[in-house]
């Protein structure tokens, strides 16, 4: 035995505690608050739940269902095409070989990650303007879609990668035809990846708010840009209590992927 | 993930088809419309209308240039961007008899210098702009606009300015005594001179946060429109809202209807609808500023009516924004932008 | 992401013909909704403003122009250099380079710690970390803005125990904005740095301590080198969002801590209304982080090849 452990640094300990703290105080001190029965965010006035109340039948809950109800549509959509866009670029990128233009392709996958956002936003509000869309939920659609893309990439490529193919060589050996292969062999095998990728560009796109400020037509509100302009006028009980929600339905989701990835694991081939 | 995928789909079209049949799309300040008004005309003529906020006349400028116009039928201006709305060619217009209950708008707003006879808008709402103090944090003289551009001691950098250039650079200039749109150099660079020295004593720009930063206490003195001010009062704020001797700024915002508007039809009923004495009377009972609309004043509250806010002492010097010509605008824009970078 | 370069070893040719086929999507999508937007948005940072938005097509210098040189209010005084934008990058750089060392010191121990524990504890404290990162970035800046305001509970807490006796006032300052920067991407910062940690090998560090080495000299001399990537790959994610980052400035910062993403945002949302200079602005700020991230690009090649 040692005296020297060498994992172990003094203070380390402390500063993780202290980024842990400096993680949860915000969102934990406004959780509190929005059990507050005052009006008043600075002063508590005991214990209650009528702001969850005023959250589902207040006189702003309309606006902002119709507003949770266009993130959750969007999110899905986005999550979807960009995940069935990824599924396929990964499969050209990690089981067709190699190609002319592939370095390119790779770059262009992780442009939109490379991009800062404020620029897609601009970008993206000049484009729609010039050709004269601004129908609807559409263009917070297409943009979301774009920058999904690498966000569902990374996973499916990542077990993409460590799945072997000798389990669709063996199938073509026996036949199968390649779409056959990848349908009833590949699949399967990276539906865990497939999975976190749609997760994660779910995610994402609930997320977003400054692409979506930028490109958002007339009278269409997402959750972030609803609440930003709500707390643009000052934060109010009734955002405490909503984000309070959206802080518990992350919770729900973080587990559900970390649940997922692990069932994932432990069926690694 | 087919299911999902047709079952969203399914969702969105019929989210988009409950739309298509008689809908308002109305262009409109933060925190101006109360939501009972809405329902009620909803009520009455099965309209929907669906209503999106911004928080200065530019604002609501650049939207539109941004590709918005088309989409909304509505928007709520002030006075000079009714103007430059006219001047960029972004207006619709109507007839009197389209819209029956135009005789109801008081005299003095019928025929307005931004829009002769009321072809395109007709009156929401019209109140003053000045600043408003928290008395608990400075008790002295607040009677002049030195407030937020000299300021006393005790509300050095606890100023909150709104996030408007028309109304804190005309602000500015009734501080110094000089014309708007002026093109005189030494008079603009003295504009610019106050309030990039001015800028040193400030919290923070901003004009959706007017009211609340008053009310939380997070600024002891701030521009403000009258209304903003009663409501912030009313929500216990300290507050004294000031005629100062320079004048305060007079506006008028107006339901305009603009250009290529989808929905004209539901967009004049809105209009008619909002000239009714008894929900124009609803609206300034929100908003707490004036109407000027005929026969209000029997459905209004009376603290409304009276309040402060509402009713400067005699001899107020009163001033319109005026909307300058291009050549003039740019030059206050460079000095906005100045300022704000 | 350097993990997952093309060509690795996985060069299954299976579906090998099919590539344009099944990259169509991606080409066509990213192409015409990202690519395409881009060069419109570098053309229009070349064309003439329209007054109060919009551009007309003359090619022009203007937006350029505007951004380095000072011509007086009037526009004909001899140019200067313009400090003011150059001011507003330096301190977005600034910030955001504050924010990543920040990060750093925070985040290192942090990945360090929780790469350490046996495999149950680690998925739990990891597990603890990531929980913020998926929550919204919108809620958690106005929870940052609550906390931090000066009748705010953090305030009111430190006023209560007496530490201080007047509000630290905090907010929409520059402490205000690095404090959210900070906070928005510190999950950024300790993720990679424990991929990297989780990596490493200790019969490394047991063979320092065998020559001597202390703690810290081992530290600095085999620990580091050896997790440099994961703490590059940090530093990057960490910087290049808080360069460009919007919520954070408006919401904590107030008049005084203008950054380029508002600078941005004011042409084409608010009272400025000049879209070939925010074109502009916006090429400059993307330039920046495309020399950051080739910069990044080549040490890694060169670190892969040595």
């Amino acid at each position: 035995m040692k005296q020297l452990d060498l994992r172990r640094f003094p203070g380390f300990f402390a500063i993780t505690l202290l980024c842990v703290v400096v993680l949860y105080a915000p969102l934990m001190v406004v959780s509190v608050y929005s059990f507050n029965a005052s009006t008043s965010i600075t002063n508590w006035g005991g214990f209650s739940l009528d702001w969850y109340v005023d959250v589902f039948t207040g006189p702003e809950s309309p606006k902002f269902q119709r507003a949770a109800m266009n993130s959750l549509i969007i999110a899905v959509l986005a999550g979807l095409c960009a995940t069935l866009i990824a599924t396929s670029a990964a499969v050209a990128m990690h089981r067709a070989g190699r190609f002319k233009g592939k370095t390119a392709t790779f770059a262009l996958i992780n442009l939109p990650l490379m991009v800062p956002e404020v620029v897609t936003a601009v970008a993206s509000l000049i484009f729609f303007t010039a050709i004269g869309f601004s129908g609807g939920i559409g263009t917070i659609l297409l943009a979301h879609i774009t920058f999904c893309i690498p966000f569902a990439y990374l996973p499916i490529a990542a077990r993409m990668q460590s799945v072997p193919d000798s389990y669709e060589q063996a199938a073509m050996d026996l036949y199968a035809t390649p779409w056959e292969a990848f349908r009833l062999i590949l699949l399967p095998l990276m539906m865990p990846g497939i999975f976190s990728g749609f997760l994660l560009a779910f995610i994402i796109s609930l997320d977003d708010f400054l692409i979506t400020n930028f490109v958002k037509g007339a009278g269409v509100e997402t959750l972030p840009t609803a609440i930003f302009g709500a707390v643009k006028q000052g934060i109010k009980p009734n955002i405490m209590a909503i984000s309070t929600l959206m802080l518990g339905v992350s919770v729900v989701f973080v587990t559900l992927s970390w649940l997922i990835g692990r069932s994932g694991q432990a069926k690694k081939p | 993930m087919k299911k999902i995928l047709a079952t969203s789909l399914i969702a969105l079209a019929a989210a988009s088809a409950a739309q298509a049949e008689g809908e308002l799309k109305l262009y409109n300040w933060f925190e101006y419309m109360p939501q009972e008004l809405l329902d009620k005309f909803t009520e009455e003529t099965g309209i929907t209308v669906t209503m999106d906020t911004y928080d200065s006349n530019e604002a609501l400028l650049a939207s539109l240039k941004a590709g918005k116009l088309g989409s909304y039928d509505l928007a709520v201006p002030g006075d000079y961007m009714v103007k430059i709305l006219g001047d960029e060619d972004m207006l619709g217009t109507f007839t009197a008899e389209e819209v029956p209950n135009l005789v109801n708008i008081e005299d003095q707003w019928m025929d307005v210098p931004f829009d002769e006879g009321r072809k395109s808008s007709v009156p929401y709402q019209w109140g003053s702009t000045s600043f408003a103090v928290n008395r608990e944090v400075f008790d002295g003289d607040i009677q002049t606009t030195g407030i937020i551009f000299e300021p006393p001691a005790e509300l050095k950098g606890k100023i909150n300015v709104l996030d408007t250039s028309g109304e804190t650079l005309t602000l500015a200039s009734m501080h110094l005594g000089i014309p708007q749109c002026t093109s005189d150099r030494d008079q603009l660079k003295a504009l610019n001179a106050l309030v990039m020295g001015a800028k040193a004593d400030w919290a923070s720009f901003g004009s959706d946060v007017a009211k609340d930063v008053l009310v939380s206490g997070d600024a002891a003195a701030g521009m403000i429109w009258s209304g903003f001010a009663a409501k912030a009062r009313g929500e216990g704020a300290p507050i004294e809202y000031a005629f100062p001797k320079e004048g305060v700024i007079v506006w008028m915002d107006n339901i305009t209807l603009l250009k290529d508007a989808p929905n004209r039809d539901s967009a004049l009923a809105f209009m008619n609808f909002m000239l009714e004495p008894e929900n124009a009377a609803t609206l300034t009972n929100y908003a707490q500023y004036s109407a000027g609309v005929k026969g209000v004043a029997e459905f209004l509250d009376p603290e409304v009516a009276n309040s402060p806010e509402s009713n400067p002492p005699e001899g107020t010097t009163t001033v319109f924004v005026e909307a300058c010509p291009e050549e003039v605008q740019v030059l206050y824009d460079a000095i906005w932008t100045n300022l704000k970078k | 992401m350097a993990a997952m370069a093309p060509g690795g070893a996985s060069s299954s040719e299976i579906y090998k013909g099919n590539a344009s086929r099944l990259l169509l999507p991606t080409w066509v999508v990213i192409g015409v909704f990202l690519l395409v937007p881009v060069a419109l948005m570098a053309t229009y940072s070349f064309l003439t403003k329209e007054f109060r938005g919009g551009v007309i097509w003359e090619f022009s210098l203007a937006a350029y122009d505007q951004f380095f040189l000072d011509r007086g209010l009037f526009g004909d005084e001899p140019p200067k250099i313009e400090w003011t934008y150059i001011t507003i990058f330096w301190r977005s750089i600034w910030q955001a380079g504050l924010a990543t060392i920040l990060c750093l010191l925070i985040g290192f121990p942090t990945a360090w710690f929780i790469a350490t524990r046996d495999a149950r504890m680690r998925t739990v404290w990891l597990l603890v970390v990531t929980v913020p990162y998926w929550v919204n970035l919108l809620i958690r800046t106005v929870s940052m803005k609550f906390l931090i305001r000066d009748e705010g509970p953090l305030n009111a807490m430190l006023l209560w125990s007496g530490l201080i006796d007047q509000p630290l006032g905090l907010i929409n300052t520059n402490l205000a904005v690095q404090l959210g920067l900070f906070y928005s991407y510190l999950p950024f910062m300790v993720l990679p740095i424990y991929a990297a940690v989780e990596r490493y090998d200790f019969a490394l560090s047991e063979a320092a301590a065998d020559l001597y080495a202390g703690r810290w000299t081992t530290l600095r001399l085999v620990i580091l080198p050896v997790v440099k990537p994961g703490i590059i790959a940090g530093c990057i994610l960490v910087f290049v969002p808080s360069l460009g980052a919007f919520l954070a400035p408006d919401l904590l910062g107030g008049a005084k801590s203008f950054m380029i993403g508002s600078l941005i945002e004011e042409q084409f949302k608010g009272a400025a209304g000049n879209w070939p200079f925010g074109a502009a602005a916006a090429m400059i700020l993307m330039t920046i982080v495309m020399i950051v991230l080739l910069v990044y690009a080549r040490s890694q090649t060169r670190e892969a090849k040595a």
